[in-house]
């Protein structure tokens, strides 16, 4: 076993991602030069994956309080929020980005373990998974080759793990042909009280590592998660590491089961940097300190280094600190469920981190300095209005022509890869284990969730229109938020709070930082107004393309993943149309508006038009009426108008039951914005008949803009007359395209 | 009757099971710890069931370790003696490697994990979970496998379908058997099995994930209401 280190310079700092400004901070903070392993550690907890120095500066400006929140943002693994009845909802969305663009099955699954254990680190048992997922352009090999990879990756260790998929979104955009994105959530609920602490309370207290032994897989891979994704990329597959959901189940079961025995102090799993930040997260969070027998790590490889083991992101890892006294109570849980649990070291009052190898220290590090909030660099970085805006800004609506042939067109839109159903990748999930999944019988806007023993369920959603945000990343955001709102509401929620998952290119590119700057600033501004605060969440920058004349940034896309609530299960409300015979009504204005629409985009070839329309105030009024005319039981049906516009809304309602519908449009508006475009705050419904006058007066007395479009009819569809066919034959297109697509 | 259901390490259906057979049905139901040796107070008027799951990762094949379970042992000796015994998707599978059931199951032929709603028909009223269904009804029970492919030779097929042995097929949702109704490939559309002495059940499809109004679908529910009061008769 080779005892000696690497020697230390400026030359290997940077190699490890650091610059000269922080090696020499690191000098400052040691007090002399630190050792190759020291290096490290400063290396790993200072790369932007784990300390956020680019952007924590502007994530501190958003909204992080609120009455509801149980834990402040940031301050455990995932947020989490009082939703009464003395249960709480921890919840967290986080990136797995450049493992899956090098290792699609891998990368996609380890970001699905990874999202579950920051939940039931915090005593919480998942119960709804959802994922937001971005790839290039479905006519490229690679792409197919990445979306089969990253699905059967999700899949797999979800399904094995035990917990339902129940919502996402998949997206399909040339900007993501190199760099794709997969960004994973988890939801889970608690029993007030049951909670447990990231923290390392208690100086002589034992340390334990459980789970799965440590091997050389994931070494260096916040680092590598932390700069740009290059060709030579694939080099680093080390760096990814390689899941085992059945370990992961074993470790949730123990986990919770040995919070019932009262002997934790506190619990934290291991992601990123492994043993590195896990013991330094809390230890600093105590003020504590913490001495490491790296020897006494079960291992999978004999020949593993000291830095090795620390910087391991092996997964199915939880470090545990235990009541003195009380070890025996672990020991007996682990082995019950055959897995390894391993006194490794005693929590200090030194506020340092002291790593012992056979006898001999191979690492002394204060564990403050280390940590985001600590001594962790911070930066302000520069961000200049982007160029392209200026061609998004010379787009002239009045260059498209409305096509003549109606019926042709919305054939072609439909099937779009971002408009037909996603069947060919969700049926790839569980998405009914654990009994709670409201929507599989009965869809709704948002993923409804029932939370046994409690009569509430919660509605959970991910959402963000990437290229709304290209176009105007203030707006574009803002967007986002409000569409996961409006979700929300419309499957007769509440929205109680967000986790963000903040996908960008490089943060030393000005322009991708005035992206992030204004995506942050939009955010904020819409959480305040829909009172939804940020939990948490995590930041993935360096998300682009890399080609011969250069690198292009991945379209900016902070992916929302909101949390509501619904007090009674039986306030559900559904998407789709349930018989012929009800009049439909469309809520909200209908403008004559293209902007970066699905339409514009997929029909006329246009990649640079503005954002559609938005406005906060009136998005806010509508999601408000909408509340209370659910809540006062006056309609049957209720889905929002989102990607391609009202024509895939009215189809969206009609195929779950085959059933049709027949609908004018309005003259005063250009035919292909009224069906295709994507201005935003519209909503529709539809009515039983012996409801429609009770809306009628309430739509009335309330002043909110509506348009009766039309009713619903038995399984045919027709528009200003014209006979659009039979709605099965759209649902034969919506089931079976994307299938075909990647298949081919 | 009282229900037993088995936990293996990986095991993810067995809270549902313990749910609808509590909540929903208001039986007496337990969790039995693969590492128990014996089913404790339970006796051959109740019923074991194996839940659906991962057993162990589904290392080798599906079901192929945890047969080796300690409780494996008493959970035979139990069917042996004429108990009831239940496998539902991961149970099935373990109860085929366990040699209770005959036959096996194969990866799926789209090579694919597979959740979604589909149809099954009863093909028998000779057992006490079809007993009490309407035979010409199509009921609405989710799959959820990758391993879901009955598979076994001619002469053992024509025999469980001789013998009534058969307990549901895949159809569609007015009861037709056709290919297009077929999931995985499985033989003749078959979704699930009895033994010969009709006191050993196996089914891939997850009757305990449609058996309440709030999740918008109830079919699943009658199996168990069959297997309750089908048994009371027999008592």
């Amino acid at each position: 076993m080779p005892t000696t280190q690497p020697a230390v310079n400026l030359e290997v700092a940077k190699n490890l991602g650091l610059n000269a400004e922080e090696f020499e901070k690191i000098h400052k903070i040691m007090g002399r030069e630190p050792n190759f392993t020291e290096l490290s550690i400063f290396s790993v907890m200072w790369s932007e994956h784990c300390s956020y120095k680019n952007s924590i500066t502007w994530l501190k400006t958003l909204p992080r309080d609120g009455s509801r929140l149980l834990v402040e943002a940031g301050e455990e693994n995932a947020g989490l929020v009082d939703i009464g009845d003395g249960l709480g909802c921890a919840f967290k969305i986080e990136s797995h980005n450049h493992p899956s663009a090098i290792e699609p099955y891998q990368g996609a699954a380890t970001g699905v373990g990874g999202i579950h254990r920051d939940i039931f680190t915090m005593g919480a048992r998942p119960i709804a998974a959802l994922n937001s997922l971005r790839f290039g352009d479905i006519k490229e090999p690679h792409t197919r080759r990445l979306v089969k990879g990253v699905v059967s990756g999700i899949g797999d260790y979800g399904n094995c793990f035990g917990v339902p998929t129940v919502g996402g979104e998949v997206y399909f955009n040339s900007c993501y042909n190199q760099n794709i994105l997969v960004n994973a959530m988890s939801v889970g609920i608690v029993k007030a009280g049951e909670t447990v602490s990231a923290s390392a309370d208690g100086p002589g207290n034992p340390v334990f590592i459980v789970g799965s032994a440590t091997g050389k897989d994931g070494i260096h891979g916040a680092t590598f998660a932390s700069a740009d994704l290059t060709e030579d990329s694939a080099d680093d597959l080390p760096a990814v590491q390689v899941g085992d959901p059945f370990q992961e189940k074993l470790l949730l079961e123990a986990s919770l089961e040995v919070i019932t025995t009262g002997a934790v102090v506190g619990m934290q799993d291991m992601g990123a940097a492994g043993i590195t930040c896990s013991t330094s997260e809390m230890s600093a969070k105590s003020g504590t300190g913490m001495q490491i027998d790296l020897s006494k790590v079960p291992t999978r490889q004999s020949n593993m280094v000291p830095f090795e083991i620390l910087l391991s992101e092996s997964q199915e890892r939880m470090l545990i600190v235990a009541k003195k006294g009380e070890e025996q109570k672990l020991l007996d849980v682990f082995d019950k469920w055959d897995l390894e649990c391993e006194e490794i070291g005693v929590v200090t009052d030194t506020g340092r981190l002291e790593f012992f190898y056979e006898g001999k220290k191979v690492a002394d590090v204060p564990a403050e300095p280390l940590v985001l909030g600590g001594g962790a660099p911070v930066y302000e970085r520069e961000y200049t209005r982007p160029a392209y805006f200026d061609k998004i800004a010379a787009f002239d609506q009045e260059s498209i022509t409305t096509p003549d042939d109606t019926l042709a067109t919305a054939k072609q839109l439909f099937a779009s890869p971002n408009i037909v159903s996603k069947r060919w990748i969700y049926e790839q999930y569980d998405s009914m284990v654990r009994t709670n999944s409201m929507g599989t019988n009965a869809p709704s806007d948002a993923a409804l969730v029932r939370v046994k023993g409690s009569t509430k369920a919660l509605a959970v959603t991910t959402d963000c229109n990437s290229a709304y945000v290209y176009a105007d990343p203030y707006k574009g955001t803002m967007i986002a938020v409000a569409e996961a709102a409006r979700n929300i509401v419309c499957s007769g929620g509440l929205p109680v709070a967000i986790t963000n998952c903040l996908n960008f290119g490089n943060p030393y590119n000005p322009e991708v930082y005035f992206q992030f700057v204004n995506a942050i600033k939009g955010m904020g501004e819409a959480c305040r107004k829909f009172d939804t605060p940020v939990t948490g969440g995590n930041v993935s920058f360096y998300n682009q393309s890399v080609h011969k004349n250069g690198t292009e940034p991945v379209y900016p896309t902070p992916t929302i993943g909101m949390l509501g609530l619904l007090d009674h299960y039986d306030q559900a409300m559904t998407l789709y149309f349930k018989e012929a015979g009800q009049s439909i009504y469309l809520l909200g204005q209908s403008r004559e508006d293209l902007g970066s629409s699905e339409y514009l985009r997929l029909i006329h070839g246009v990649e640079q038009s503005p954002v559609p329309h938005f406005d906060l105030e009136e998005e806010y009024a509508l999601q408000q009426e909408v509340s209370k005319i659910i809540k006062a039981g006056l309609i049957d049906a209720c889905h929002d108008v989102s990607e391609g516009g009202l024509f895939v809304t009215l189809m969206e309602a009609a195929m779950p039951k085959g059933i049709g519908f027949e609908v004018n449009t309005d003259a005063s508006i250009r035919k292909d914005a009224f069906l295709f475009g994507e201005s935003q705050s519209r909503v529709m419904v539809a009515v039983k008949p012996e409801q429609e006058e009770a809306l009628l007066n309430h739509l009335k007395a309330q002043n909110i803009i509506n348009t009766k479009l039309g009713q619903t009819v038995a399984g045919n569809v027709a528009i200003d007359g014209q006979d659009f066919g039979a709605v099965r034959e759209w649902k034969s297109t919506y089931d079976h395209t994307l299938g075909e697509l990647i298949e081919q | 009757m009282k229900f037993g259901v088995v936990v293996f390490p990986g095991s993810n259906c067995d809270d549902d099971m313990i749910h609808v057979l509590g909540d929903v049905v208001g039986a007496s139901v337990r969790k039995l710890w693969h590492k128990e040796e014996s089913l404790g107070d339970l006796t051959t008027d109740d019923c074991i069931i194996l839940p659906g799951g991962f057993s162990y990762g589904d290392y080798m094949r599906a079901g192929a370790i945890a047969r080796f379970s300690p409780i494996m042992t008493a959970v035979i000796e139990h069917a042996n003696a004429g108990g009831y015994v239940w496998g539902i998707c991961n149970g099935f599978q373990i109860l085929c490697e366990a040699g209770l059931l005959p036959g096996v199951l194969l990866h799926n032929d789209t090579q694919r994990f597979t959740c979604k709603n589909v149809y099954l028909k009863p093909a028998t009223d000779k057992s006490a979970i079809t007993a009490k269904l309407d035979q010409n009804k199509a009921y609405k029970i989710p799959i959820a496998h990758a391993e879901g492919r009955f598979h076994a030779d001619e002469a053992t097929i024509n025999q469980l379908v001789a013998n009534q042995q058969v307990l549901f097929y895949y159809c569609d949702e007015s009861g037709q058997v056709t290919a297009d109704t077929n999931p995985n490939g499985t033989l003749r559309n078959i979704a699930g099995i009895c033994n010969e002495k009709r006191n050993v059940f196996g089914m891939m499809p997850h009757p305990e994930r449609a058996a309440e109004d709030l999740l918008g679908n109830t079919d699943g529910l009658d199996l168990f209401t069959s297997l309750l009061a089908s048994t009371e008769v027999a008592v």
